[in-house]
């Protein structure tokens, strides 16, 4: 199983860890990541606010460059995934939107290959009975908030793979991955995205909800698939309690760091240890990263 | 919200309503006012007006009014309204079309939401990829708040996960030409 990677800006800064545990996940599993060679930045919110053409051809050079290869691309970041699925129905749906776009980037792009999340790629391609034959430290008693944000399952005629209101994708793959997946109704609220720094004031209001309401359903830790949620709820946990009067101590988790866990890698080689609110502790308090053989309660 | 009257209101606002339905591709008249986006919409309660309402003004005519809110700029494009809307009205490419217009006459309601996405946008044009600490300082130097969450850049350099020095591409060129030549197309419409 062969695709193109497409990392994206934040997986080389911010989320450094999520490209971390992506890349030690897929070759775990067998999945070949063939990184685009010097990609660029697929735009963001920010060229999708200010100009149409440019939010669709800039993610569209990246996505002809794995064309040329006969690749299907994977993406981590939700937010590069939601505009790559953009630029892809574009060019697919109109041809004279696929010359236009081809005529900005210089290259040809006619759309034959598929974005992928790589969420999508690891749950439903790789598939959870193989993911949980390798599992070896069981996320036993970790109770988890599967947490998707918005521009992973919205609009759903772009991303569809799963339900745009109660996605299921990442709670499977938590239970695969032998821990708890709770019940609860933020897991597609929107974090605020880049409010968070344009509008302090409103971002940490909607960040503090999506961790209280984790919290109230009974979860440890919460699991992302995009950086800027992780971001959000990781770096800006303590201002969005303080805001509030109150105290959190959620751990933020990639999926890709709990599957590295599972499958036996150690919290450093993932990157759990780059984050704002320390995950370990309560990894140990669960006695996860101990192997099952030795531990006192039976996964 | 002042008094207007309503037919000369009708009458006058035609054009800006006709134009933000092509510019968004919605059809204004969809909407039966269920008010089911604003229900769920995770920013109604920063905003002065509902999405709800913003709509409501462009039926009644009274775009002017919809382009002083604060509305179209606050929103998150979450898609949580398009997504639940029974009339399937495109309410985030609207806000966008709403908030593209405004800025053509001058009338930018959240100074620090377009400094930001300009910062981006430069920073991907001159480098090929966004430069988050580069970012981080030139948004808080322009939107005139040199220390905001100055406390966050010391652990993120330690945790190595903001550099000083940009990712730049080697192609940059490529990426500056699609800039450009986007730019001679005039962008498109939204
Ligand atoms: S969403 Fe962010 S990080 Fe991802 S490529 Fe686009 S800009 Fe760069
Ligand atoms: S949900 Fe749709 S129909 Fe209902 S008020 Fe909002 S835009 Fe109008
Ligand atoms: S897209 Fe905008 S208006 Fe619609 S629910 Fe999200 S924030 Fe509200």
């Amino acid at each position: 199983m062969k695709y193109a990677y497409y990392p994206g800006c934040s997986l080389e800064a911010t989320a450094k860890e999520y490209n971390q545990s992506a890349k030690i996940v897929a070759r775990h599993l067998g999945v070949e990541l063939w990184e685009i060679p010097d990609w660029s930045c697929c735009g963001a919110t920010a060229a999708h606010n200010n100009d149409h053409l440019l939010s669709l051809a800039l993610p569209a050079r990246n996505l002809a460059l794995a064309e040329a290869e006969g690749l299907d691309v994977a993406v981590p970041c939700a937010a590069c995934f939601n505009r790559l699925r953009a630029a892809e129905a574009a060019v697919r749906e109109s041809e004279s939107m696929r010359a236009t776009i081809s005529e900005i980037i210089g290259r040809d792009y006619r759309a034959t290959n598929r974005t992928r999340a790589f969420l999508d790629v690891m749950v439903n391609e790789v598939g959870l009975e193989k993911i949980k034959e390798q599992v070896v430290k069981p996320l036993a008693g970790l109770k988890l908030a599967a947490y998707y944000g918005c521009l992973l399952v919205r609009p759903p005629e772009l991303t569809a793979f799963d339900d745009p209101e109660d996605p299921m994708t990442m709670d499977r793959l938590v239970l695969a991955l032998g821990g708890e997946a709770v019940s609860w109704s933020y897991k597609t609220e929107c974090c605020g995205g880049s409010l968070a720094t344009a509008r302090t004031d409103i971002g940490v209001r909607m960040i503090f909800q999506i961790l209280r309401h984790a919290r109230d359903a009974g979860a440890e830790g919460i699991v992302t698939a995009c950086p800027l949620c992780f971001l959000n709820l990781d770096m800006r946990q303590g201002q969005a309690a303080a805001s509030q009067g109150e105290q959190f101590n959620l751990p933020i988790f990639y999926f890709t760091e709990l599957m590295g866990i599972a499958l036996g890698y150690a919290p450093k080689a993932l990157g759990l240890t780059s984050h704002f609110v320390n995950p370990i502790p309560l990894l140990e308090a669960r006695e996860i990263l101990r192997h099952p053989a030795t531990r006192r309660e039976t996964a | 919200m002042e008094r207007v009257e309503l037919a000369g209101a009708l009458r006058e606002n035609l054009p800006l309503k006709s134009q933000v339905e092509a510019a968004s591709g919605v059809t204004l008249s969809d909407c039966y006012q269920c008010g089911k986006c604003s229900a769920g919409c995770p920013v109604a309660f920063a905003m002065d007006y509902t999405p709800r309402q913003v709509i409501r003004l462009l039926q009644l005519g009274l775009g002017e009014e919809a382009l002083k809110s604060h509305t179209p700029w606050l929103c998150a494009s979450c898609q949580a309204c398009y997504t639940r809307c029974p009339r399937e009205v495109n309410l985030p490419r609207l806000m966008e079309a709403v908030r593209q217009e405004a800025r053509r006459r001058g009338m930018i309601n959240e100074k620090k939401v377009v400094i930001f996405d300009q910062a981006f946008l430069s920073s991907v044009e001159r480098y090929g990829r966004a430069h988050e600490m580069g970012l981080m300082v030139q948004y808080n130097l322009q939107s005139g708040q040199p220390f905001k969450d100055a406390l966050l850049a010391p652990p993120l350099l330690l945790k190595g996960k903001i550099s000083p020095i940009p990712a730049k591409i080697k192609n940059v060129a490529e990426v500056k030409n699609i800039f450009a030549r986007a730019r001679a197309k005039g962008g498109g419409q939204h």
